[in-house]
């Protein structure tokens, strides 16, 4: 494979002098704690599903750059991120045919269909998971405790599910957090959840790695601080609001920051840098959205969570964010069409 | 092909193109909201589209023979009126064949009357064309019709349902992708076939 | 506000006769159909609530419709209106009353059908007219065998007072009932499930007294 002389993209046109693929391996190396605390508390599982995902990903980018008579772009580390993404937001026994087709469609719909890498309107690895939820609801919420004894000796028999059929759950299933909440009025401890000891999807459950991971990534400056702080702000103010108001309906803020895809939403997944604003205060209002969503679904909606919606109903209106609130060039009408 | 008189392969080419090269649901994109709401199964798709193609058939057949007699100020509040008529029967007769079909169209059989497809035919076509003519180009978009309808309805319910026909494909314990029955799974569905015919298309006239 | 004939347009009264003739004709057409169909469709449409309340309450092979007024229970031919189905084993004995009742689901309004044995003072089955849930998910209402089996013996006693449940029917979460009123739900069509527990105990709450009440309306 041979590097791309050009890039083109929509602006800022201005470049460092930096590739793609070097941003895209930084982000993996963030990632890779997550990754490995993953597969530390859910075992096997785990490894396959995000492995599976991975591998369905760049295998779907690969074919479909041969299809269209392209040179192959599997090399800019692109189709790894969404596969690790996807694995990631995946409940760890997850049916590995489905997170297959999931990967199919996260590269095909998400990314491809829009002009590959650069174009997607909306992050990959959310598309994948959203086509995910809309196809095989059950599956998706059957949740899976961390810290099995055998779960490094064992391979869940749902996760071997034969391609087409459905998943047999066996062994302990625990509801997460959010459900938890949701249905019955628990609420977890703040602390486990923020160390990640609880269950949910494989990566979603530790709040400190995804932390050390973005704060790594936003000091070799590949990320834009603005979004995760926005929308993190946004969620905690709103719901304090809330708890504040009815501490007895309402979860308390620092339960709804910690729980839940919030924390690898906001830091791997709304800062995707094709389908976030560009715009410094288009970039707050992206964040402001996103949060607003996530409150609003959580506390009001049918689903216990709604990260992954709120993240897609934010990457949707990013251009047009960015619209209206461009800067005015000096010399020409506003919206001059 | 008994009206037929001397213009018989133009009548056979009015047939022909309805199935495909303008095919009203791959080519002309018509009539959207049955296609998608109502192709959820196969069954649903088959009597969906032969009530379209049916009252496709008769409103062009009458359009067709009063073209002279309807003044062109009222022509499309005549049409409606000839649509709205056969769209009525349609629901009745459906329901009197079994209310359980009835029940799984719901609304969309009145909806018929909306349906620009058939609006369409009786002004662009068989206002200006003879009975024989006008029979023929109404068989061959409602065939058509009702192919693209049957496409999108097998494929949504054999991957959303596991079954065709109401027969059972897969092996206990099949999968379902409930998306496919879900309005979202038309959307993916309709593209994915729009796709498809577009390539097809492009290889043919490449070729 | 009347325009003369300046553009040259076809004569008012031509548009007129068109759209009068092609009314009649249409009209006279969609009469004939209407018609000619009804009968088979009153017969079609009796034919599926038959079924409805035979499923309700096995074992009956007889059903007379009641409507309510005044304090009685009269029957009655009509289907339309607030009516009740009682059922009547083959010796003529009064074995049950199917009930329908509606609510509100996840999606829309759930209409369903549900057959009461006052006798042993339980509901004892159970049927979906109307529903449009989830396919997939909230449909399992209709066909989850487990869920099915929380209504073939769900205890609705009256109190001494014949005019209260003693308990509520109430729904719990899937796997953990233990008392016969309560409902287990489903797991995935949490909110499905719920509806219909909640549908069953407010008709009951409504309909039980009454019925309790005149009984013996039902004997005759």
């Amino acid at each position: 494979m041979t590097e791309k002389a050009l890039y083109i993209s929509t602006s800022p046109h201005l470049v460092k002098n930096i590739s793609t693929n070097k941003i895209m391996f930084h982000v993996v190396l963030a990632m890779l704690p997550l990754v490995i605390f993953a597969v530390y508390s859910f075992g096997l599982n785990a490894a396959f599903v995000i492995g599976m995902a991975v591998i369905s990903c760049v295998l779907t980018e690969h074919v479909l750059c041969r299809i269209s008579r392209k040179s192959t772009t599997i090399g800019d580390w692109s189709a790894v991120i969404t596969g690790i993404l996807l694995g990631l937001v995946l409940p760890p026994i997850f049916p590995l045919w489905m997170t297959f087709v999931g990967g199919v469609f996260a590269i095909g719909m998400g990314k491809f269909l829009f002009g590959g890498l650069g174009y997607n309107v909306f992050n990959p690895a959310l598309v994948g998971r959203a086509v995910l939820q809309a196809a095989f609801p059950v599956a998706i919420t059957t949740w899976y405790s961390a810290f099995q004894d055998d779960r490094f000796s064992t391979i869940n028999s749902s996760v071997l599910a034969f391609p087409f059929m459905e998943p047999l759950v066996d062994g302990t299933s625990g509801a997460t957090p959010l459900s938890a909440f949701k249905f019955d009025g628990v609420t977890a401890d703040t602390a486990e959840l923020a160390l990640g000891l609880i269950s949910g999807s494989a990566g979603e459950t530790s709040a400190i790695l995804i932390l050390v991971g973005g704060v790594y990534l936003v000091i070799r400056k590949f990320m834009n601080w603005q979004i995760p702080v926005s929308i993190l702000a946004t969620v905690f103010v709103l719901s304090g609001l809330l708890y504040w108001m009815d501490p007895v309906k309402y979860p308390s803020p620092v339960f709804m920051l910690f729980s839940g895809g919030l924390m690898l939403g906001a830091v791997f997944m709304a800062t995707d840098m094709v389908a976030s604003p560009i715009t410094s205060l288009g970039v707050w209002l992206y964040g402001f959205i996103i949060g607003l969503l996530v409150v609003v679904i959580r506390i009001w909606g049918g689903l216990p969570e709604g990260v992954m919606y709120a993240i897609l109903l934010g990457n949707a209106i990013s251009p047009h964010i960015d619209r209206l609130i461009r800067y005015r060039v000096y010399g020409t009408k506003t919206q001059a069409a | 092909m008994s009206e037929s008189n001397t213009h018989t392969t133009t009548s056979t080419d009015e047939f022909i193109k309805g199935l495909w090269r303008e095919n009203p649901v791959f080519v002309q994109v018509l009539g959207m909201c049955p296609v998608l709401a109502v192709s959820n199964t196969a069954e649903n798709a088959l009597a969906m589209g032969l009530a379209t193609a049916f009252v496709l058939l008769m409103s062009n057949i009458l359009v067709s023979i009063l073209r002279s007699f309807i003044p062109k100020e009222v022509r499309i509040a005549s049409y409606i009126l000839i649509i709205a008529t056969f769209v009525t029967i349609t629901d009745y007769t459906i329901q009197a064949i079994s209310v359980d079909l009835h029940k799984s169209l719901g609304a969309f059989i009145s909806l018929i009357v909306v349906n620009c497809l058939i609006l369409s035919r009786a002004e662009a076509f068989a206002s200006k064309n003879n009975l024989g003519k006008s029979i023929m180009d109404a068989l061959g978009m409602g065939v058509g019709f009702l192919f693209a309808l049957f496409c999108l309805g097998a494929v949504r319910e054999i991957l959303g349902n596991g079954t065709f026909f109401g027969l059972q494909l897969f092996p206990d314990g099949f999968q379902a992708w409930i998306v496919m029955i879900l309005p979202a799974g038309g959307f993916f569905t309709l593209a994915a076939w729009l796709l498809i015919f577009n390539l097809v298309q492009q290889r043919k006239e490449a070729s | 506000m009347s325009e003369p004939a300046s553009i040259p347009m076809t004569s008012n009264t031509k548009m007129l006769s068109a759209m009068v003739g092609i009314g009649i004709f249409c009209g006279l057409l969609i009469v004939l159909t209407y018609e000619g169909t009804l009968p088979r469709v009153e017969r079609l449409r009796a034919e599926a609530l038959e079924r409805a309340i035979f499923k309700v309450l096995p074992g009956i092979n007889e059903t007379k419709t009641f409507s309510f007024s005044d304090g009685q229970f009269i029957q009655t031919d009509q289907s339309e209106g607030t009516v009740i189905y009682a059922g009547y084993d083959e010796a003529g004995d009064f074995k049950g009353i199917a009930i329908e009742a509606s609510g509100q689901g996840y999606a829309d309004i759930i209409k369903i059908l549900y057959g009461y044995d006052p006798i042993n003072q339980i509901v004892i089955g159970f049927y979906v007219l109307e529903s449009k849930e989830t396919p997939g998910l909230g449909d399992k209402i209709e066909k989850d065998e487990n869920f099915l089996a929380n209504f073939t013996a769900l205890d609705v006693t009256l109190d001494d007072t014949k005019s209260n449940l003693i308990n509520s029917v109430i729904p719990v979460k899937s796997g953990t009932k233990e008392n016969a009123w309560e409902v287990d739900g489903i797991t995935g069509a949490t909110i499905s499930s719920r509806a219909i527990a909640e549908i069953i105990d407010k008709s009951a709450k409504q309909w039980l007294p009454i019925i309790n009440q005149n009984i013996a309306q039902f004997n005759e």
